[in-house]
């Protein structure tokens, strides 16, 4: 053995470690990837020895890897394997791989479940710290209910502080990927809080933070505390998270905001830490709805200090904070302009960006034009792409904020040539159409400069939108002739599709309206030369290789030729063309579409025909007429060719939809997207080349704009003093008060334009909301849950293998939450009659009550997801006891996604005849011991023989519990496992004493020969009370029932009929009388007590699978017709299927 | 939360890469030379806050940097996360790797990736920050260094 391990070292001499991997990758800078393959190549070598520390080494080779960019994840495995190892060093290695390199989706995961949980409970601190780091960065849902016992166990008892440290901020992950774990296990995190250990405390903060934050409405009860340790605590990072923390709790609770104003105040005062001073600030602002405005006033002084400061970082934060005073307090930052106009001269692209972020909020009506005209000498100066863009974009959303509502001149945003949404202007506001066409075809006509040679860049984009509303208004148009000879020019062939598209359709129009003006003319050659016009030009375009142009125009050319012979024969057209392109548009709301209810019962994914078989040609796929959504590829045996042909015509039809006006994107970012401009998305902002003029002859230009906005004000203000100066006039000679005309006031400004604000078109019964807004995937969404609810009995951390459970025994079967609710005061009054008993009893001078209750719950382990487990309780029988009360308490818990059920059954026993026990015990009377323990039986699926019995003692009494022992009298079929030289009767002894109140778990093996039976086996639980140091005994029974045996196992049909065509099963039925009830209940029943999974179900016709720990087939075939449940069932062992039928009547006939 | 530790230097060479949410490998590449392109292009003198890339984050998220000689230190935070307090959490950071490689240059952090990760791990877990005092992680690294000197030479023996 020795002589091994200095071999395995000497080899180890000779492999590369990670430095000489890194060395040899520095040296083959010309083939790297061949050297890396050639090292990949050796480390499987090593990973191949048996030699762990050779093993290490290949690992930590991975590692560095990984972050080169190269997959690993074929060496899972083996990385379990190195995490497993005793050693330190190694164990280290292979969890820091592990967190690299392993996701959900790895399946070896579900290998290291024993080997975290060991290191977890391991005496070596360290051991424990990597195993919880590993895990932070793997955790899985199963790894984190299966771990989550442990987890906690470390919060309550570990002794070393950094250990606890640890698991506290690791039950945040927990609590993600397993939410039914916050209730149970956030009492313990509270308590944290208050640790003792700073750094607990600081980790307990944390997390509590990280949650509150996503839901912090449920975390509210919590603020008191919070406020205790903010003003007690000195560490900054705490307080900086707590004060993080109430920022997210005050706009739910204004009382809290007025009472955190002092404290946070003094401390904007006084603290040095910059940090602290800015989360301080924060939170001022997400409390100042109810603040008063000295504080607000406060806050935007120390930001204007921050703006000032030569500290870029302390600069941006400024402009970060102010943005979010802008919202409530617009009037206290818009004095700081000057400021901000100042920093979007900063050489510092973030802060130039934050500035810009607030100029959008503190535009007016009044200083609009001013601040978009700097904007635009910005856009001159800005290099770089990213930073132009957004300054774009801003220009158009500071001019489109709140459906142009600060727009007083609409002349001078239509003639600004970036705003990309005229054709969206022009359908809200009737009264500048006019205008807006006019604008719109004089720029057609000048289209010549703009096209050409700045082709590429994307100022063409605005054509688009001319020859849209050229065509939509049209009869608007002075000269709709010579327009639509400039939208035909030959030159617009070279034009991008989408535009050249967009220019057919509305020649179109523009020639119906042609025909409608020369109508009245008795003179007709216009008219036809106006056909012939279109059908010179229109073979251009059919030749067009953009589909849609060819189709389009293709379309129209044939009409046109169509309306030529009829103006041949003097026919009149013109009203039927213009009635092509009659109607009115409204404007649609961009989440228009998302609000149109989808009617009952139609599902868009379902088939409405039968899928075509594969021989049929593929257009018959169903389309994605609505959303932009992809046809679902339900068979993914298409050739290649035709994913091809798919992705061709997706991309068409993508094209297509984005060149519709009418068409309504599903862009997630609808909510930026302030009008339903069609093709914002082509929003000519990355590829304006400023060498191009931006003037374009004909149109006035901005600046003009805005000198001609300041005269109409100039001359409006001067007509409002005449006003004013007659009224005063008048006034004077009536009371001679002063009356002075203050500055100008924003509402004085009166629009250029009056406009209608044409109402955005909505489905009916769609309400404007924003709550659409949110992502449904957001994991912290499940995590939205009540915390101050008394937990339930049924809320408690999956304790090792308290997974699955089985078919209900007890008389109390299925309960529903009425009769839960009937039981819960008989309860009540049973534990008051407890109470008064005790006053009796202590006015006897009782010295000792003693209650341990022993609740007894069966399982299966849980292997696959959809196991539903369900739990059932076998009750002691008291060998002493003279009389029984039981109490019964029911809980159904429904949980969408486990579908868990737990039934509680507790029996309290009384001590009626306390009086005579007294006197047989002296002074001592004892209350009957309530033993009731929760037993979980675990089938082990590698060894069909081992059950493994997890029970739970709670003692319930007041006094200490000593000396448990636990035995079982063995059967010939099972046998209780005891440790090696113990006697076949001798008990084990539980290895832990119970305070009053504490509850605690052991786990016992059992061999079990024969599943095919169930059994009862009895026992005896021993144990001392410690202040009377009496030994006590308590007898209960273990019920092994064969559906406990039973794990369920998913199926799938065709496995399943090979199973029953096969022949080796042997058959048997059963009838159910009487059962009232849906058939999806009976079948989600059966599937939840027995553990069953469905494989398939026709109307009311199911068959369904299970399978033993050995290893038998069990199949169901469930009809039901009436209240008649017939089950046919198979199985290759008669005994173990007649007794899990018999289980299933018995479920149904307590129901 | 933080959601990724990144090192590289100032050609985009990941000296360290640790991301707290699952990527795969051709997006963590992606995402280090993205950040890379978005952080080395900066000056100096300009503030060490950057509005998130696209393929990390999102609006909530920042990229906060710092560039010691050779080396970007670059984490990526949601906003619950102080912008300061992290700025000052890569000053210790980087403090504590000078302490443990003893003047810490490139080299250190090229051949010796494992032990930054030990070190980080003590500092950061699971994307929450776990101790900001210099001297606690130094002694808790200290401690495991030792224990693995001991498991080593027991070997050798």
């Amino acid at each position: 053995m020795a002589l091994k391990i200095v071999k395995g070292s000497i080899d180890r001499m000779f492999d590369k470690n990670l430095q000489d991997l890194v060395r040899g990758i520095r040296n083959h800078k010309e083939d790297e990837a061949k050297y890396i393959s050639t090292c990949i190549d050796e480390i499987k070598q090593e990973l191949k020895q048996d030699n762990i520390a050779v093993k290490a080494n290949a690992v930590c080779k991975l590692t560095y890897l990984q972050m080169l960019g190269y997959d690993v994840s074929w060496a899972a495995f083996n990385i379990v394997e190195v995490m497993s190892s005793s050693k330190f060093t190694y164990k280290r290695i292979g969890y820091l791989a592990a967190s690299q390199c392993f996701h959900e989706s790895t399946d070896v995961i579900m290998l290291t479940t024993n080997q975290i949980r060991k290191d977890l409970s391991s005496p070596n601190q360290y051991d424990t710290g990597v195993a919880l780091t590993g895990l932070s960065c793997f955790v899985t849902p199963d790894l984190a209910r299966d771990l989550a016992n442990d987890i906690m166990t470390l919060v309550s008892h570990g002794d070393c502080v950094k250990r606890k440290r640890c698991s506290v901020l690791i039950m945040y992950k927990v609590f993600l990927k397993y939410p039914e774990s916050l209730r149970p296990a956030f009492p313990r995190l509270k308590e944290k809080l208050e640790d003792p250990d700073p750094g607990v405390q600081s980790a307990a903060v944390n997390v509590i933070c990280e949650l509150a934050r996503r839901n912090p409405k449920n975390y509210l009860s919590l603020a008191p505390l919070f406020f205790k340790l903010m003003t007690s605590s000195t560490n900054n990072w705490v307080l900086i998270k707590i004060i993080k923390l109430f920022g997210a709790l005050t706009p739910l609770e204004p009382r809290l905001g007025k009472k955190l104003i002092e404290p946070l105040t003094n401390l904007i005062h006084s603290t040095s830490a910059m940090s602290l001073l800015y989360e301080c600030v924060n939170t001022v602002i997400a409390g100042q709805y109810c603040s008063s405005v000295g504080s607000v006033v406060l806050c935007v002084q120390k930001l204007r200090i921050l703006i000032e400061d030569s500290d870029q970082n302390l600069k941006y934060l400024g402009l970060l904070a102010m943005s979010k005073i802008l919202k409530t307090h617009p009037k206290s930052v818009q004095s700081h302009k000057d400021l901000i106009l100042q920093c979007l001269d900063d050489k510092d692209e973030s802060i130039r960006l934050r500035a810009l972020d607030l100029l959008y909020g503190m535009v007016s009506k009044k200083n609009l034009m001013e601040i978009v005209k700097k904007l635009m000498l910005h856009v001159d100066k800005a290099e770089g792409t990213t930073y132009r863009d957004e300054l774009l974009t801003k220009i158009i959303d500071i001019c489109s904020q709140s459906n142009y509502q600060y727009i007083t001149n609409f002349e001078w945003s239509v003639s600004q040539p970036v705003t990309p949404h005229p054709p969206g202007i022009s359908v809200s506001w009737w009264t500048i159409r006019v205008f807006a066409v006019a604008q719109m075809a004089t720029l057609l006509d000048n289209a010549h400069l703009l096209t050409g040679s700045m082709q590429r860049n994307g100022i063409c984009e605005v054509l688009y939108a001319a020859a849209w509303i050229c065509g939509e208004f049209s009869e608007h148009l002075e000269n709709p002739l010579q327009t639509l000879e400039a939208m035909l020019r030959p030159k617009v062939a070279t034009l991008p599709g989408h535009i050249q598209a967009v220019y057919v359709q509305n020649a179109a129009k523009l020639f119906a309206t042609v025909l409608k003006s020369q109508e009245g003319n008795t003179d007709s050659t216009t008219a036809q030369e106006t056909s012939q016009l279109m059908i010179d030009r229109l073979p251009l375009f059919v030749q067009s290789a953009n589909l849609e142009v060819q189709e389009r125009a293709s379309c129209i050319l044939q009409l046109v030729k169509y309306i030529q012979k009829l103006q041949q024969k003097d026919v009149e057209v013109a009203e039927e063309v213009i009635a092509l392109f009659a109607g009115e548009l409204n404007p649609v709301a961009p989440k228009a579409q998302k609000k149109v209810p989808v009617p009952e019962g139609l599902d868009l994914d379902a088939w409405i025909n039968e899928p075509p078989s594969e021989s049929e040609s593929e257009d018959e796929q169903p389309k994605a007429i609505f959303a932009k959504e992809e046809p679902k590829h339900s068979r993914p045996r298409h050739t290649e060719v035709d994913e091809k042909e798919l992705a061709r015509r997706r991309e068409a039809r993508k094209q297509e939809q984005a060149n519709n006006p009418f068409y309504i994107k599903a862009s997630p970012s609808s909510q930026k997207v302030y009008q339903d401009a069609p093709g914002v998305e082509h929003i000519p902002v990355v590829q304006i080349d400023l060498s191009v003029p931006l003037k374009v002859p004909g149109l006035p230009m901005s600046d003009q704009y805005v000198k001609l906005e300041e005269e109409r004000r100039q001359k409006e203000r001067a007509e409002k003093k005449k006003k004013e100066k007659k009224k005063r006039k008048e006034k004077r000679s009536g009371r001679g008060k002063k009356h002075d005309s203050g500055p100008e006031s924003e509402e004085d400004i009166t629009p250029a334009h009056m406009v209608d604000i044409v109402t955005e078109e909505m489905p009916e019964n769609a309400l404007p909301s924003d709550d659409d807004d949110k992502d449904p995937n957001d994991p912290h969404k499940a995590l939205d849950i009540d915390l101050d609810k008394p937990l339930a009995d049924s809320e408690k951390l999956p304790v090792r293998s308290h997974r699955a459970a089985e078919a209900p025994k007890s008389p109390a079967e299925d309960g529903d939450a009425e009769s839960a609710a009937t039981q819960e005061p008989k309860k009540k009054s049973g534990k008051e009659k407890r109470e008064k008993k005790k006053d009796k009893d202590r006015d006897r001078k009782v010295s000792l009550k003693c209650s341990v209750s022993l609740q007894i719950q069966f399982s299966t382990s849980r292997i696959f997801n959809e196991l539903s487990p369900s739990s059932f309780w076998v009750f002691n029988e008291k060998k002493s006891s003279k009389h029984k009360k039981k109490k019964q308490k029911k809980e159904k818990e429904e949980k969408e996604k486990k579908k868990k059920k737990k039934k509680h059954h507790h029996h309290h026993h009384h001590s009626d005849g306390g009086g005579e026990e007294s006197v047989q015990n002296g002074t001592v009377e004892e209350e009957e011991p309530l033993p009731v323990s929760v037993y979980d039986i675990q089938g082990n699926l590698q060894d069909g023989s081992q059950v493994v019995v997890s029970v739970i003692f709670e003692n319930k009494c007041d006094s200490f519990l000593k000396s448990m022992e636990f035995n079982v009298l063995d059967s010939l079929n099972s046998k209780l496992q005891r440790p090696e030289g113990s006697g076949p009767h001798d008990g084990l002894t539980v290895p832990f004493q119970l305070p009053p109140g504490v509850s605690n778990e052991a786990r016992f093996v059992f061999t079990v020969q024969s599943i095919v039976m169930p059994q009862k086996l009895k026992g005896t639980l021993t144990f001392i009370v410690k202040d009377s140091s009496t030994h006590e005994k308590l007898d209960f029974k273990l019920h092994f029932t064969c559906t406990s045996y039973l794990i369920t196992t998913p199926c799938y049909s065709d496995a399943f009929a090979k199973l029953l065509e096969s022949g080796d099963l042997k058959g048997s039925s059963v009838r159910l009388e009487g059962v009232n009830m849906p058939f999806h209940h009976l079948l989600a029943r059966i599937c939840f007590h027995h553990h069953f999974s469905v494989v398939e179900r026709i109307d009311s016709c199911a068959s369904m699978y299970s399978r033993s720990i050995q290893g038998h087939h069990v199949c169901l075939l469930v009809k039901t017709s009436g209240q008649t449940v017939s089950i046919d069932a198979k199985c290759d062992e008669p005994t173990l299927l007649g007794n899990v039928l018999d289980e299933i009547k018995q479920t149904f006939s307590q129901c | 939360m933080i959601k990724a530790i990144l090192i590289f230097n100032n050609h985009g060479k990941p000296r360290l890469s640790k991301f707290y949410e699952h990527y795969t490998e051709d997006t963590e590449q992606q995402i280090i030379r993205e950040t890379f392109h978005l952080v080395s292009k900066r000056d100096e003198n300009v503030c060490n806050f950057l509005e998130g890339g696209m393929l990390i984050g999102g609006s909530d998220y920042k990229l906060i940097y710092r560039h010691y000689a050779t080396l970007y230190f670059v984490f990526c935070v949601d906003s619950s996360e102080s912008e300061l307090g992290i700025l000052d959490l890569i000053q210790v950071f980087v403090e504590t790797l000078d302490k443990c490689f003893e003047n810490v240059c490139e080299l250190d952090l090229i051949f010796h990736v494992d032990k930054v990760h030990n070190i980080l791990a003590e500092m950061v877990m699971g994307g929450m920050v776990l101790e900001t005092n210099m001297n606690e992680i130094i002694t808790q690294v200290d401690a495991q260094n030792k224990m693995e000197k001991s498991e080593v030479t027991s070997v050798l023996a």
